[in-house]
């Protein structure tokens, strides 16, 4: 993976897959300490201790199509290779939660790349689902929450193609906020 | 900022232009294969492109995304589902091509044939 916004992506699939209604993703930046920190956390179906284990080892996965089940590992490895820590914690019928933690002075530090456009994509391409996306550097933060949009739309779908124009905006600057 | 009064304006702009999107595509879907592989592959500027030409162009039809199908070394793959149709796999996908078949596919109702998984396969 080129960005860890496309890791993330792949790892909120699991959620989608899982059932999940609401997933949350946060990503938050310590600009002194270099430290960066990523989490989805879901209220899918969750998983066994014995899963928890199996889906950091490459040669498990559910689908029946293949199979290898890179997903988790990738997004491990890529904390791993900066010197920080990938952590894995579910609970059958309560949900997952995943959080990898960077240094992102590392020569190995992927870049984050575009948070923006794989919330966005998640958003409008499963408009049945809530999301929250919160982006924190230091002090300054930014958070979308689909439920409260969902209360002022009313029956209008958030893929909308007005809605999601919108969204786009408003995750720019947002993120632009934060971000400086 | 975008404020949320502007997001109030559009729902109510939405309600009153429900029903008159061309009813043609109803039904339609176009899902963008979204596992490990495809994202590697390059499916999410795909997905993006598609999203966004669907909305510009006002069409009807649903763009989702689904897992891995199998096929991880045509990724990105994009389905096209019409009711009472065959199912349409295009393979290696890039922005540029999911734009065409926005265009000639969806709005055209002519399969791209060189970007089908039966030619892009031989």
């Amino acid at each position: 993976m080129r960005e860890l916004s496309l890791n993330v992506m792949d790892v909120a699939q699991n959620s989608i897959s899982a059932g999940a209604s609401l997933i949350g993703i946060t990503v938050e930046e310590q600009s002194q300490a270099n430290t960066l920190s990523i989490r989805i956390e879901d209220n899918g179906k969750g998983m066994s201790p014995q899963q928890v284990a199996q889906v950091q080892d490459p040669f498990y996965t559910t689908r029946t199509t293949r199979k290898v089940g890179l997903g988790i590992p990738f997004f491990r490895m890529a904390a791993q290779m900066t010197g920080g820590n990938f952590s894995i914690r579910s609970q059958q019928g309560v949900g997952t939660w995943v959080e990898a933690n960077f240094f992102t002075n590392h020569i190995d530090m992927v870049p984050v790349g575009d948070m923006k456009e794989t919330v966005l994509l998640l958003v409008i391409t499963n408009p049945h689902l809530d999301f929250t996306y919160t982006r924190r550097r230091d002090q300054a933060a930014f958070t979308l929450d689909t439920r409260k949009l969902r209360v002022i739309l009313g029956d209008v779908p958030l893929n909308d193609p007005a809605v999601s124009t919108w969204l786009r905006g408003y995750l720019d600057e947002g993120e632009a906020e934060v971000l400086g | 900022m975008k404020s949320l009064e502007e997001l109030m304006a559009i729902r109510e702009k939405a309600r009153q232009g429900m029903g008159i999107r061309n009813d043609k595509h109803e039904g339609t879907r176009v899902v963008v294969g979204m596992a490990t592989c495809g994202i590697a592959a390059g499916a999410r500027p795909v997905l993006s492109a598609l999203v966004e030409e669907v909305a510009k162009e006002n069409l009807d039809v649903q763009v989702g995304q689904t897992g891995c199908i199998g096929i991880c070394q045509y990724e990105p793959v994009v389905e096209v589902i019409e009711p009472d149709k065959e199912k349409v796999t295009y393979v290696k996908m890039t922005p540029e091509k999911a734009i065409k078949i926005v265009h000639k596919h969806l709005m055209g109702g002519e399969v791209v044939q060189e970007y089908t998984i039966g030619k892009v396969g031989k």
